[in-house]
């Protein structure tokens, strides 16, 4: 099959998806006994009189029947327009676009972090099967799979920066210090601790699925086949192990968008980071709807394109299904 | 001198049982040959009769949980498990049954170069190919896209190029054509000619016949004789050993008699 | 192996019933402020120290695991009958449910799961009722998953064609040979759900999407040390969490011993 064609299938299936998951926020929202009007005015809303609240409700069209105000915001949503956030009053998606920004290098990091510690843990346990490190790396696995990411997020706060005040407490940027005068080591040293803890929560997966793709490798006929050749040792993994567990790994790695958000979530709320995580938090103990609504949408995107990435990796690049392809053409 | 001297050779397995005891399973029991320089031994027995065993036993690739008795000599020297690991693809060259054994990623000339041991990888290659009558083309396919016949080959060529002077092929034969099948076996011949010596491991009786100097019986992981593949004729007259008579008048070709007694 | 997987169930079992032995003993006045004791440091009666309005912290802990634990069972059973129904019906009643089923697991696992329980919990309007049904709503799509896929290669399985042939009703199919294989599945499946659901509701309720903020629960209590932790009052956040993390983690043990008791070929290493 074409590659064209592979690509329209896939964003007809995003559109699907989208329009579902768009469908059932909207019944959700309107369900919600949250009075929208009462979060967006928040305190004041004992000084604003009753004709006022008529006249927002009018404006935001929260008296129309349900299935029209569901098709107005879908048809802005197609067009591109997600409504204006609540508490920020900008459009959502100047909102969601700018908060992505000051995300996507933390997520970035954790998740090439998180990728290569966990890879390495997991060949090394494979390799050293029985003995006290693969103990270790299994057992340190399944407590971090037991921790609260947020009491780690915590924990590590204490320890770097009460204890050995080696990293600053929290937030995107040194505080008092005005936007255009932060400078990119700024931005990077306020990063280091949040991205190294949201790195941690996405270890243990990785880890123990790759040792126990490395452990099935290990024993299998190939590799039997290349010891009798005369390999061995870390020439012999990085000849054929490597090659065919580095697969699995990678799309295990694209495949876990969806905990690398949740935890970023998290983690940001912890360290007080300004990135979408935390936006997600502010819209839904706020009530800030268009906001919320809008960032389930993108984080919808988001966990399907790394789905998507996952799946074409293994497509593009194991042979024989490569080459299965070419044969059909 | 013989090549290889297997003395008294037991090997057993430790299992663990239902109920979780230690468990030693014998496979094969003392079992004593020696392996001319320049011939074609065939070790012939039933599956489970521990065959594959005894050609890992030799090159030193045990599972763990194996446990040997015995003594096994190289060229005159012990074959002790460093030893092994020197000689693996240099001087003890190993040819699997069947493409399962190649890596599955990477493409075959690739792994037949991996595994030459003197000269200029790709030049031994081609010539290797050349000799087994593989296009070259072949060199850049993958092992999921070899033909049986052509997995064979590559298999052969990569014992080849290592210069080993011990081949062992583990049970060449089997699921192959009659002329894939005949094709290999004349390979061995021609390999043995020039040098090689060739432990030829099968449940195939006449194969063994056909290009064997010797045949050794194996049965239940015991050496029940060994005789030149001469007397592997007509009724089987020249056979010593009840079993080794039986097993060859069982065969279609003779009489396919039943051999009275029980078999385990 | 099998004297070593008792073990562990009976080690897990103990520190999962602790708290909830504690928090019935501990009577509550531990959750009033008192004044006179704020911010202690562990001692001797204060064991996890107080709080800057003078709480008992272990009493606040035990209580507020109480509540977790309470929490996360609730939660898991409903997702796995929802599990087990879904799952069940994508298997066996034809291709239009089991797509639709299917699209639904899809379009579930399609949004991050704290997104998911942030959206549901503040459409139902907050509080405990939302954590709850929030989590006991998203939890099912991975178990019915598995279900699927078993009950699915079950069907077109030797045995059951054979018996099929032999001219039994599915009811005895199901009942005999089905059954049998799924259960230890299904209920193990139900237990791994337990410490999720768990960490979930502590999350929830860290994030404020939980309740007042006298209610102990664990996720309240972690937030709110986050304020005191540059004053050095580290015990706010590591005992609380320290617990949590045990009761998690028993959870687990308990779900992978139980495993490994049951099906022991099945046992990974």
């Amino acid at each position: 099959m074409r590659f064209t064609t592979l690509l329209f299938r896939q964003l007809l299936k995003l559109i699907l998806l989208l329009a579902c998951v768009s469908s059932v926020t909207f019944v959700l929202m309107s369900k919600s006994p949250i009075d929208p009007i009462q979060a967006y005015i928040g305190a004041d809303i004992l000084r604003v009189g009753e004709e006022q609240r008529v006249a927002i409700a009018e404006h935001w069209g929260l008296n129309d029947p349900p299935l029209q105000r569901f098709t107005a915001w879908f048809s802005s949503i197609v067009q591109g327009d997600l409504g204006t956030s609540m508490i920020y009053r900008q459009p959502v998606i100047d909102i969601i676009q700018e908060k992505f920004q000051s995300s996507i290098s933390l997520l970035l990091i954790a998740w090439l972090l998180s990728g290569i510690i966990g890879f390495a843990a997991g060949i090394a346990a494979a390799m050293k099967r029985g003995t006290w490190l693969d103990r270790i790396i299994q057992w340190y696995c399944y407590a971090l799979s037991s921790t609260p990411t947020f009491w780690a997020a915590l924990l590590l706060l204490l320890i770097f920066t009460v204890w050995l005040p080696i990293f600053p407490v929290g937030l995107g940027a040194p505080v008092g210090v005005t936007t255009d005068q932060v400078t990119w080591l700024d931005r990077a040293y306020h990063m280091v601790l949040p991205a190294v803890t949201l790195s941690l929560t996405g270890i243990s997966g990785i880890a123990l699925h790759t040792r126990e793709k490395m452990i099935e490798v290990l024993a299998s006929d190939y590799i039997l086949f290349a010891r009798a050749k005369g390999e061995e040792g870390m020439r012999l993994v990085s000849r054929h192990g490597l090659r065919n567990i580095l697969l699995p790994a990678i799309t295990l790695q694209f495949a876990s968008f969806s905990e690398l958000f949740g935890g970023a979530v998290l983690i940001e709320q912890v360290f007080s980071y300004p990135g979408l995580g935390q936006a997600t938090v502010e819209a839904s103990t706020k009530g800030d709807v268009p906001l919320l609504m809008g960032i389930v949408l993108f984080s919808a995107v988001f966990v399907f394109v790394g789905n998507s990435i996952a799946e074409w990796t293994y497509r593009i690049v194991d042979p024989r299904i490569k080459e299965g392809y070419k044969l059909e053409a | 001198m013989h090549l290889l001297d297997i003395q008294q050779l037991s090997i057993s397995f430790e299992t663990y049982d239902y109920r979780l005891r230690k468990r030693t399973m014998p496979v094969i029991q003392k079992l004593s040959l020696s392996v001319h320089a320049g011939e074609i031994l065939a070790i012939v027995g039933a599956s489970g009769s521990g065959k594959s065993l005894l050609a890992h036993a030799i090159l030193g690739l045990l599972p763990d949980n194996a446990v040997l008795s015995g003594r096994l000599s190289f060229e005159g020297q012990a074959l002790t498990p460093e030893r092994q690991q020197q000689l693996r693809g240099k001087q003890l060259a190993l040819i699997p049954q069947s493409v399962q054994y190649l890596d599955p990623l990477m493409r075959v000339g690739k792994q037949v170069e991996q595994a030459v041991r003197i000269g200029d990888a790709r030049l031994e290659r081609q010539k290797a190919f050349e000799r087994f009558r593989l296009p070259q083309e072949a060199a850049a396919k993958y092992p999921f896209q070899l033909s049986g016949g052509m997995a064979r080959r590559v298999l052969v060529s990569i014992a080849a190029v290592s210069g080993a002077k011990l081949l062992i092929a583990d049970e060449p034969t089997p699921g192959l054509d009659d002329q894939v099948a005949q094709e290999t076996l004349r390979t061995f011949q021609q390999m043995a000619k020039i040098g090689s010596t060739i432990l030829f491991i099968t449940h195939d009786l006449i194969a063994a016949a056909q290009i064997a100097d010797r045949i050794a019986v194996l049965h239940s992981g015991e050496l029940m004789e060994i005789a030149p593949a001469s007397s592997f004729t007509g009724n089987g007259d020249a056979l010593m050993h009840p079993y080794t008579r039986a097993l060859w008048q069982a065969l279609p070709q003779n009489q396919f008699m039943d051999a009275k007694g029980w078999q385990q | 192996m099998k004297r070593n997987s008792l073990l562990r169930i009976f080690i897990a079992i103990t520190l999962l019933v602790m708290p909830l032995l504690l928090a019935a003993m501990l009577s509550s006045k531990g959750l009033l402020s008192q004044l006179e004791a704020r911010n202690v440091s562990p001692s001797w009666s204060h064991p996890f120290g107080t709080d800057w309005l003078g709480r008992d912290m272990l009493t606040r802990t035990m209580k507020g695991l109480a509540l977790s634990i309470g929490v996360g069972t609730i939660a898991s059973i409903t997702s796995a009958i929802i599990a087990g129904c879904l799952g069940l019906m994508a298997a066996t009643l034809g291709k239009t449910a089991d797509r639709i089923i299917t699209w639904l697991i899809d379009c579930f696992l399609s949004v991050p799961h704290l997104v998911l329980l942030l959206l549901i919990a503040f459409s139902i309007g907050g509080g405990i009722k939302g954590v709850i049904i929030a989590i006991a709503f998203t939890h099912w799509p991975s178990l019915a998953r598995l279900l699927r896929a078993e009950i699915l290669a079950m069907k077109s399985a030797q045995f059951v064609l054979v018996s099929k042939q032999l001219g039994k009703s599915s009811w005895w199919i199901a009942t005999r040979h089905l059954l049998p294989h799924l259960l230890p599945q299904f209920i193990v499946g139900a237990l791994l759900m337990f410490p999720h659901a768990i960490l979930h509701e502590a999350a929830l309720t860290f994030l404020g999407m939980g309740l007042s903020p006298h209610q102990p629960a664990i996720g309240i209590i972690l937030s709110e040390s986050m304020k005191f932790i540059s004053a050095g009052m580290c015990w706010l956040a590591l005992f609380p969490g320290l617990c949590l993390f045990f009761v998690v983690r028993s959870f687990d043990m308990l779900a992978r011993s139980l495993y490994a008791f049951i099906d022991p070929n099945r046992l990974r290493h």
